[in-house]
C-alpha cells in the first residue's frame, strides 16, 4: 500500500470500548453434552436443506440429517449420537424472534462417531471433492454464514490468485477466534494450505488486529512450522476492519467493486474458525458438529466455550457459571451489529460466535432520538464512504428509489453511524428497514413478472386453443358437405378388403408332422366344408 | 437567391428521407406506454378495476379511458408511480374498486372439494392443479391471491389464507419509539413558563 493510501484512508471505523480482556483470560473450555440439542435447518444463507430422519431415528455422531437443497444451501449433521425426538417448529436465535423448523436430538451420551475417514484432496476428483464439501455442512463461521463449498468453487472470470484469512475480529467482547489462533493455530494453518491448493492462489494474507498479538504470533509461528508462506498483516484495531471487504482493502489495497465480489478482483476471503474447519473436515473427515462461542458480559466465568451446536444458550451460560443479577437480557454477536436474543431457551448455531449477557449499565437504554443536525459525523466514520446523512431522510421518508440511488444496498449495517450520531438517531435501524423493503419489493415485483408471463402463456394457450377447435369444426363440416357418403363406401370396401386379407393370410397351424391319417381326416373335413359352403351359396342364388 | 431556395429544399429532401428512413427502420412495435403502465401494476389479474386483467387496465390508462385509482392491490404506492410515469397528481385509491387487503393466497379444502374445473378455468396465472372428478390444488407460490376462484366454485371449498409471517419473508420494522416525556424538570419549566 502507498503512502498516499496510507494517509488517505478515508475508511472511517470507530473505537467502542474493547471489551475483549474479559473473555482472554481462560483457554478454550468444554461445554459437556446437554440434554438436549436443538438443530435449526436455517443455519446458513439460503435453503433451508432437506430432512432425512424422522422421528424415533437413532443417529451417529457426525450422521447426515439433512441434506443441502439447491445451489446455496448446507447440510446439518448430528453433534452427538442419540435419538431423534421431533422435528417441529421452535424458536430459532433471529432478530424476528419467529419460530423456524428445527431438529431435536435427545444425546445418549455415548458420543459414538459414524465411520468417518481423512479426504484426500490433492489425489481426489475436484468435483467430488466439492460434493463432499456441500454434504459436509461447513459454512463460513464469521457470522455470514455462507456455504464454504461455493467460496471454494468460485465462478468468476477472474483467476483468484490471493488468500485472506480473517482474524481480524472487529467487534467489542467476542474474542473466539483470538484464543482460536492462540490454541489452535497449526490447524488454521494446515486448513488455509488446503483452501490454497484448493482455490489455486498463489499468496496468503493473514489479517489480525494489533490487539492480539499473542493470536499473531502462534500463527507466524505456525506458519514457520508448517512451512506455509504467508504474510500476517497486523491491521489497526478499528471496529469494522474485520469487514471482509475493509480488511481486504487493509491487507492488499485493493477495493471490492461495489455491486461484485471479491473474487473479481482475484480474491477470496476466509475466516480463521471456517479455515480450522475446512481442515478438521479434510484431515479427520469431521462435518460441522461443534464451534467455539465467547460468553461474555454479566456472567461468572466470562470466556470461550467449545459446544456442540443446537447447545442452549441456558446450558452455555450455565457452564460460563450463570448469569449474575441485574441481567436483563442476552445479545447474540457483538454490541454493534448484534441483536436481542428471543429468549435464552434459542440453540446455538454455526452463526453464534459470541452472546453477551448485558445489564442496564453495559448497555444503557437508548437515549431520545433528536433530530438530525446535519453534522456529517455518520459520513466521517461510514466505512463504505455513502452518505448516512442522505440515507436516512430518504428510509426515514420511505423513499426508497432514492435511497437504493444514493448505494443504500452497499451499507455493510456495522452501526458506526448509529454510534456516533450525536442526536442518537438510530441511523442503521432504519437502513436495515429500508434494505429489507426494498428487497421484499423486488421480490414482489419478481412475483409479479412470473404472473404477467403465467398470464400471458394462458391467454395464448386460450387463444390457440380456440383456433384449433375452429379449425376442426372448418374440417368436419367440409367433410359432411362434399361426397361424405362416397367417402365411406369407399372406407367400408377398403375395410372388408383388409378382412379378406387377413382371412387369406392365416395359416393353420400345428399342421406339420401329422400321420397320414389325420392328414386324410382334415382333407375330408375341408371337403365337407367346401360343400356346405358351395349348397349355401347355391340355395341363397 | 435562386441558391438560397436550392439549398432549403436540398435539406428538406435530405432530412425528410433520413426521418422516412428511420420512421420505418426503428419502429416500435405496439404501445410502450402500456407496456411501462403494465410493468407497475401487481399483475394480480384480479379485475378489480374493472378490466379483465392488468394488461387490459394498463391498456385503459394509456387510452384515458381509466383513472389512475382503480387498482385496490396496487394501493397507494402503485398509484404514486403510475402517477410519476403519467406526470399527473397522485390521488386516492377509488373505494368503489375495493381496499387494499394482506398478501393472501387462496387455499382448497380438499374435504369439500368435488373436482367440478370450475376454479381451474378461472384461475387467471394457472395456479390450480387437477382434473375432472380428481381433487385441486393451489400452487401456493403461483397465487397472485386475486379471488377469482372463489365465486365460481359450487361447494364453497375455497378460502383465503393471508401469508404468515416466517424468517423467510421477515422484514425489519421501521424504527418507532415510545414517546415518554423525559425532559429535565428545568427545561420542562421552562418551556412552559
Amino acid at each position: 500500500m502507498n503512502i498516499i493510501a496510507k494517509i488517505f484512508n478515508g475508511n472511517g471505523g470507530v473505537h467502542p470500548p474493547e471489551h475483549k480482556l474479559e473473555s482472554t483470560n481462560t483457554p478454550i473450555q468444554l461445554v459437556p453434552v446437554p440434554e438436549r440439542l436443538v438443530l435449526p435447518l436455517r443455519q446458513h444463507i439460503g435453503n433451508m436443506p432437506k430432512v432425512l430422519v424422522q422421528a424415533g431415528d437413532n443417529v451417529l455422531k457426525g450422521q447426515l440429517l439433512a441434506e443441502a437443497n439447491g445451489t446455496v444451501s448446507a447440510a446439518v449433521h448430528a453433534p452427538t449420537s442419540g435419538t431423534i425426538v421431533a422435528i417441529d417448529e421452535q424458536v430459532i436465535p433471529h432478530p424476528s424472534g419467529l419460530p423456524d423448523m428445527c431438529i431435536t436430538l435427545k444425546p445418549d451420551g455415548e458420543e459414538r462417531w459414524i465411520t468417518h475417514d481423512a479426504v484426500d484432496y490433492r489425489t481426489m476428483d475436484r468435483a467430488e471433492l466439492l460434493r463432499r464439501l456441500r454434504q459436509s455442512g461447513i459454512v463460513g463461521l464469521g457470522g455470514a454464514t455462507f456455504p464454504t463449498h461455493l467460496k471454494l468453487s468460485p465462478k468468476s472470470s477472474h483467476p483468484v490468485v490471493t488468500l485472506v484469512l480473517n482474524g481480524a475480529e472487529c467487534e467489542p467482547f467476542i474474542t473466539c477466534d483470538d484464543l482460536l489462533m492462540r490454541e489452535r493455530a497449526d490447524e488454521i494453518v494446515l486448513g488455509a494450505q488446503i483452501v490454497q491448493s484448493l482455490l489455486g492462489t498463489v499468496e496468503c494474507f493473514i489479517g489480525i488486529e494489533d490487539n492480539k498479538p499473542e493470536a499473531a504470533a502462534a500463527m507466524r509461528e505456525a506458519c514457520t512450522r508448517a512451512g506455509f508462506v504467508a504474510e500476517v498483516g497486523i491491521v489497526p484495531t478499528l471496529y469494522p476492519s474485520g469487514d471482509a471487504r475493509q480488511l481486504i482493502r487493509l491487507l492488499t489495497g485493493k477495493e471490492v467493486p461495489a455491486h461484485g465480489r471479491s473474487t473479481d478482483i482475484g480474491i477470496q476471503c476466509f475466516n480463521v474458525a471456517t479455515a480450522q474447519s475446512i481442515y478438521r473436515f479434510f484431515a479427520h473427515g469431521e462435518t460441522a458438529v461443534s464451534r467455539i462461542v465467547t460468553i461474555t458480559g454479566n456472567v461468572a466465568r466470562p470466556g470461550n466455550y467449545e459446544a456442540l451446536l443446537g447447545t442452549s444458550v441456558d446450558d452455555l451460560l450455565k457452564a460460563a457459571g450463570g448469569d449474575l443479577p441485574d441481567t436483563d437480557g442476552y445479545i447474540m454477536g457483538g454490541p454493534m451489529m448484534g441483536f436481542a436474543l428471543p429468549s435464552s431457551a434459542v440453540p446455538m448455531t454455526k452463526a453464534m460466535n459470541c452472546v453477551i449477557a448485558s445489564t442496564p449499565g453495559l448497555f444503557p437504554p437508548p437515549a431520545m432520538e433528536m433530530p438530525c443536525i446535519r453534522c456529517a459525523a455518520c459520513a466521517d466514520v461510514c466505512p463504505v464512504s455513502l452518505q448516512p446523512q442522505d440515507l436516512y431522510w430518504f428510509s426515514k421518508s420511505n423513499n426508497l428509489e432514492k435511497a437504493l440511488d444514493y448505494n443504500l444496498m452497499d451499507c455493510i449495517e456495522c452501526g458506526c453511524c448509529t454510534y456516533v450520531c450525536p442526536s442518537h438517531i438510530p441511523l442503521v435501524q432504519y437502513y436495515r428497514y429500508a434494505k429489507s423493503e426494498s428487497i421484499a419489493q423486488e421480490r414482489a415485483q419478481t412475483a409479479a413478472d412470473q404472473a404477467r408471463i403465467r398470464n400471458d402463456n394462458r391467454l395464448a394457450r386460450i387463444e390457440r386453443e380456440k383456433q384449433e377447435r375452429a379449425q376442426r369444426n372448418a374440417l368436419r363440416t367440409a367433410k359432411t358437405e362434399t361426397g361424405g357418403d362416397a367417402e365411406k363406401q369407399a372406407a367400408i370396401q377398403a375395410a372388408m378388403e383388409r378382412a379378406k386379407e387377413q382371412k387369406e393370410a392365416v395359416v393353420p397351424k400345428n399342421t406339420d408332422n401329422l400321420s397320414p391319417a389325420v392328414q386324410a381326416e382334415i382333407a375330408e373335413i375341408d371337403a365337407l366344408r367346401g360343400d356346405a359352403q358351395s349348397t349355401t351359396q347355391t340355395t341363397e342364388t | 437567391m435562386l441558391t438560397a431556395i436550392l439549398v432549403m429544399v436540398g435539406l428538406g429532401l435530405a432530412l425528410g428521407v433520413a426521418l422516412g428512413y428511420s420512421s420505418l427502420k426503428f419502429k416500435v412495435e405496439g404501445d410502450p406506454l402500456v407496456e411501462k403502465i403494465d410493468a407497475i401494476l401487481p399483475q394480480t389479474q384480479c379485475g378489480q378495476c374493472g378490466y379483465p386483467g392488468c394488461k387490459p387496465y394498463a391498456r385503459a390508462i394509456a387510452n384515458g379511458e381509466a383513472d389512475i385509482n382503480q387498482c385496490p392491490p396496487g394501493g397507494e404506492p402503485g398509484i404514486k408511480l403510475l402517477a410519476d410515469l403519467l406526470g399527473v397528481e397522485p390521488k386516492p385509491l377509488n373505494g368503489e374498486h375495493g381496499q387494499p387487503k394482506p398478501k393472501s393466497v387462496a387455499f382448497i379444502d380438499e374435504q369439500t372439494c368435488i373436482g367440478c374445473t370450475l376454479c381451474i378455468q378461472a384461475c387467471p396465472v394457472d395456479a390450480i392443479l387437477g382434473a375432472a372428478k380428481q381433487m385441486h390444488t393451489i400452487i401456493a407460490a403461483e397465487c397472485t391471491g386475486c379471488e377469482l376462484c372463489l365465486a365460481p366454485c359450487p361447494v364453497d371449498c375455497i378460502s383465503m389464507v393471508p401469508l404468515p409471517e416466517d424468517i423467510g419473508n421477515w422484514k425489519w420494522r421501521y424504527p418507532v419509539f415510545e414517546i415518554k416525556n423525559e425532559l429535565k424538570p428545568g427545561i420542562k419549566a421552562e418551556a412552559t413558563a
